[in-house]
């Protein structure tokens, strides 16, 4: 708690000492990596669930694991695909 | 996890000899974004130039080499143990998403890059090049019957040999 209040008035000194246009930038800096991470999380969540029921169905059916391995794949890239676009929302906020 | 049968495997030591599924998902990508890659990166030529072009280009490849990897990654550490691809795909993805971040990170300033038409063709080339691999997946998988099958030339029939 006594570090929390810490960070907190250190942030808040080095808050005034910023000009407008510098908090502004340095806020969006700060949201677009934060958006980055939850971005990459639920991805991450969503690949495990994938493999793990793959990793089920293989040891269930092991004579169907060509077409659980092929689904699979597709499933994997298409969660891949969400984080990519918040990949892509953080560059475009932070650079473009 | 422990088991006292002496005939038990564990599913995680198993390993998968079979042909890789996964070398014949990428290669039907990678042929499929060489047939739109015109459109990917003409479309943002005419809007950005040449920039523009050299970006979306940069996109497609990045997108290409993503499935390549993943493709390979996949199919090489199936063949050594289940356990290895679980941890090939899972970390794989961390790896995978960390160096295209670098990658378009690095070039971020370079003179021929064009931030939104290299985002936006990373993410319309990777969410419609798998949507047009599902669907020729996803209509083998529901109907068998309408995968095509291999024909040799000797099954053929010709017209002329109808006539005789």
């Amino acid at each position: 708690m006594e570090a929390l209040t810490r960070i907190a008035h250190v942030s808040a000194r080095v808050a005034a000492e910023l000009t407008p246009a510098e908090l502004k930038a340095n806020s969006a800096a700060q949201m677009a990596g934060l958006a980055y991470g939850l971005a990459a999380i639920g991805p991450g969540i969503g690949i495990g669930m994938i493999f793990g029921k793959a990793i089920e169905a293989m040891a269930r059916q092991p004579e169907s694991a060509g077409m659980v391995r092929t689904t699979m794949f597709l499933g994997v890239a298409f969660t891949e695909a969400l984080a990519l676009i918040g990949f892509v929302a953080f560059i475009l906020l932070k650079f473009a | 996890m422990k088991n006292d049968d002496p005939q038990f495997v564990s599913v995680l030591a198993m390993s998968d000899s079979g042909p890789a599924p996964e070398a014949a998902i990428v290669r039907d990508l990678i042929k499929r974004g060489v047939f739109v890659a015109p459109v990917l990166i003409g479309a943002p030529a005419f809007i950005w130039g040449a920039n523009g072009a050299w970006s979306a280009a940069y996109g497609l490849a990045i997108v290409l080499g993503n499935f390549a990897v993943a493709a390979w990654m996949v199919s090489y550490t199936a063949k050594i143990s289940y356990a290895l691809m679980m941890g090939a795909t899972l970390f794989g993805y961390i790896v995978r998403l960390a160096v295209i971040a670098a990658a378009v990170y690095l070039v971020r300033n370079e003179a021929w890059v064009e931030l939104v038409p290299l985002c936006l063709t990373i993410v319309i080339a990777h969410v419609g090049l798998l949507f047009w691999e599902l669907r020729y997946v996803s209509l083998s998988l529901a109907f068998p019957g309408l995968k095509p099958k291999q024909t040799s030339q000797q099954d053929q029939v010709s017209p002329q040999s109808i006539n005789n």
